[in-house]
């Protein structure tokens, strides 16, 4: 505030001693930064904050939803210890985050080159997106129907080529891996955008003077679009890891928690406990570990993949 | 809490006697519009019919019916009780209602049928006192019920040569499953034509499975294996209604589930991981499968494939000598925080009543609760040329057993649901239910 003061008022009158008017103006900056913050405020405490931290009361109650929440102390966090399907949720969603990740990143980063590169066309670039405008559930149905073991379109063409039916959702060992796919293949237009722009972000120059010394592209690629890409990427990762630990709509309309246990995301088992079984104190000590982990999980990302940091400085 | 509902149900009990006195003037709350909430759209006509009946029969009282799909009515439902805004009447559901007692959701109408003299026993029998909760209280008037039949497609059973008396007379037990897996084994067929129960019988290519599998039937098995199960003497809990104890742990039970999975490991039952997404009923309608057991209610969608000759057929008769069925009943109950009492007590006495129950009959879509009317949906399928005495034979002969009703049931389908699963797709032996029989009845303690 006083470097500022000292670049706008060239002369004060007497240093060290604020000025009346000064002071004012400043009131009358918070009034109106107040009136701007304040939709995004009121949404933020009443949507976010309260909710959140009745969340956190309720986790230490036994709560039915149609009578009194009755506290409980840590007898929910204790139960959930020893819950082995609360760790089965952990297995079963850190095989879907592991996937999701993985392939969504590595395919958008490949989409991002192309369309930085070669596709210039606003037509193919918007193209890479439409998976994304689509609702979560409905590509899920989508895909439900395509897959289908008994009448899908894909088992057919599986069948013509001779090879035997999959069975994409309701074998085990297939479940995670489909909806992971799927996902993929929905988010990964949008997360190529977002490394697209960090890409545009990139000075020119940069690359001009790597083909000067006669870098090839690879090189060219492993040595300054992915450094200089870096806070890019670790926001759209810490973006999209939270996003994926957060998978509900697909397993929902799918294969609800199914085959056994083998797509009981944590998610959907915070939703079991919480809306199928009337045990909201029990789901949202869950929710409560889930957003401990989250806040851990991006913690670590930021702070070891510097994502606050630019190498273009 | 308990304050307020003390006042209602004084309120409740003036304004009922109020009601009582002034002989056909009626009280102020049995004016004005009531709302009534069900979740099969097949029904929905017959109750729109009924509704219209009814306010033509008083004209103070303004029905307006809202049908959701099973999926989101529950928790639609519990928000508006939560919220204030549940519905004055609404269809319920054996499985859910003693929770909703329980958390003092539902009006007691033990008073209005004292009143009006409802004859309890023109119902089916059994139906009517199932909706007496574990406090002595009447919460609901049964308006249907449902058994399970086996559903055959005519042409595969005559092209196996097995004929229409055969099939009504099947046998079955748990170690060698009887003429009844003798015939579900002539009625599959391999991909290059052999039968099921023949040499070279390709269990991996199976083009027509004997039997359809639905699902691996969570805590009741309502359509999947408990027209088996209970025919062996067992039963789920150790009484009905309101047992506390589950029987997931008997000898006889794992045996028949033993078998039940054993169907798929023969290939003569699809595997449970092929099931996830097209429907049973489409699968058999497609002739993927020659047998399907399934719940009455779904005679009029079997019945209505193009192309598809169907009969249905009693389930098997079991080691005791007897047959059995699941015997599950809806009823409509009140909301406890309903502002129209009388009106909703009318309505459901309404629904509970020969007018509207005929009505419902003559669609010929489920099985009214009522004794007469029942006869009269049994004629009006007949009319429509699909012979219904598969479902009803049960009933007269009484070799129904009641849908489990207990507490926890929510919770209970939660654990037995996976384990379930995990039987009948053959990743664990039927021993395993032991260990979740435990789990099952841990909740009660």
């Amino acid at each position: 505030m006083t470097t500022l003061a000292k670049h706008t008022r060239p002369a004060p009158p007497q240093p060290g001693t604020p000025s009346p008017r000064g002071g004012l103006r400043r009131l009358g900056d918070l009034k109106i930064a107040l009136f701007f913050i304040a939709p995004a405020m009121i949404g933020f405490i009443f949507f976010y904050v309260v909710p959140t931290i009745r969340g956190v009361y309720l986790s230490f109650t036994e709560y039915n939803i149609l009578g009194d929440p009755e506290w409980v102390g840590m007898d929910n966090y204790t139960a959930i210890a020893k819950d082995p399907l609360f760790w089965n949720s952990l297995a079963v969603t850190g095989q879907y985050v592991f996937l999701n990740i993985v392939l969504q990143t590595a395919l958008a980063l490949g989409l991002a080159l192309l369309m930085h590169k070669v596709a210039k066309s606003t037509l193919i670039r918007g193209a890479l997106l439409l998976p994304w405008m689509m609702s979560n559930v409905i590509a899920a149905l989508l895909w439900f129907w395509m897959l289908d073991y008994q009448i899908g379109v894909v088992n057919q063409f599986i069948e013509w080529a001779g090879l035997p039916r999959v069975a994409f959702f309701g074998s085990e060992e297939w479940a995670i891996p489909t909806q992971a796919l799927i996902n993929t293949w929905r988010h990964m237009g949008y997360t190529a955008l977002l490394i697209f722009a960090g890409m545009q972000a990139i000075p020119g120059h940069v690359y001009e003077v790597a083909k000067l010394d006669g870098a090839s592209p690879f090189q060219t690629f492993r040595k300054i679009t992915l450094p200089l890409l870096r806070p890019v990427l670790v926001m759209v990762l810490v973006v999209t890891v939270i996003g994926s630990f957060q998978v509900f709509d697909t397993v929902s309309v799918t294969t609800g928690g199914g085959p056994v246990n083998a797509t009981r995301v944590i998610q959907y088992y915070i939703y079991q406990r919480a809306f199928t079984e009337s045990d909201f104190g029990y789901g949202s000590a869950i929710a409560v570990i889930l957003f401990l982990i989250l806040a851990l999980v991006a913690f670590i990302q930021m702070k070891f993949l510097k994502g606050n940091e630019s190498d273009l400085d | 809490m308990k304050k307020t509902l003390g006042a209602v149900a004084v309120a409740a009990a003036v304004a009922l006697s109020l009601s009582a006195c002034g002989s056909g003037s009626s009280a102020e709350s049995a004016k004005g519009e009531i709302n009534y909430w069900l979740w099969d759209a097949n029904q929905l006509p017959a109750y729109q019919q009924c509704a219209d009946d009814f306010t033509k029969a008083n004209p103070d009282i303004k029905v307006k019916i809202t049908q959701r799909g099973w999926d989101d009515y529950w928790s639609t439902l519990t928000n508006g009780f939560v919220g204030g805004t549940a519905p004055d009447v609404f269809t319920n559901h054996l499985g859910r209602y003693g929770e909703l007692a329980e958390n003092k959701q539902l009006l007691p109408i033990d008073d209005a049928v004292q009143k009006d003299n409802i004859d309890l026993t023109a119902y089916n029998e059994g139906l009517a006192d199932l909706w007496v909760g574990q406090d002595g209280k009447r919460y609901g008037l049964p308006k249907d019920w449902d058994t399970i039949g086996l559903f055959y497609n005519k042409a595969m059973l005559a092209s196996a040569g097995i004929s229409e008396d055969q099939m009504k007379n099947l046998t079955w037990n748990p170690e060698d499953g009887g003429s009844y897996e003798k015939v579900i084994a002539h009625l599959t067929v391999d991909k290059a034509g052999k039968r099921g129960d023949e040499a070279g019988f390709d269990k991996n290519n199976v083009a027509v499975y004997g039997l359809g599998l639905n699902g691996g039937g969570d805590s009741s098995g309502q359509t999947e294996w408990s027209y088996l199960t209970n025919t062996t003497g067992w039963s789920h809990t150790d009484k009905n209604p309101w047992g506390t104890h589950y029987n997931y742990d008997d000898a006889k039970f794992q045996s028949s589930i033993d078998w039940f999975a054993g169907l798929v490991t023969k290939g003569y039952m699809p595997k449970l991981e092929t099931t996830v997404g097209a429907s049973m009923a489409d699968t058999f309608a497609a002739g993927k499968s020659a047998i399907n057991a399934h719940g009455s209610w779904m005679t009029g969608q079997y019945t209505g494939y193009q192309g598809v000759e169907v009969g249905i057929a009693p389930t098997p008769v079991g080691p005791e000598g007897k047959r059995a069925s699941m015997f599950n009943g809806l009823a409509d109950s009140i909301w406890a925080g309903t502002k129209k009492k009388d009106a909703s007590i009318k309505w459901v006495e309404y629904l509970a009543s020969a007018d509207c129950q005929d009505v419902v009959a003559a669609k010929a879509v489920v099985f009214p609760a009522l004794k007469t009317s029942s006869d009269k949906a049994a004629a009006a399928f007949a009319a429509k040329g699909v012979d219904v005495t598969a479902f009803t034979e049960h009933v007269k002969n009484k070799t129904t057993f009641l849908y489990p009703i207990t507490d926890n049931t929510a919770k209970v389908k939660g654990i037995m649901e996976p384990a379930m699963d995990a039987v009948v797709s053959g990743k664990a032996p039927a021993s395993s239910l032991t260990q979740m029989n435990e789990q099952v009845n841990a909740l009660f303690k």
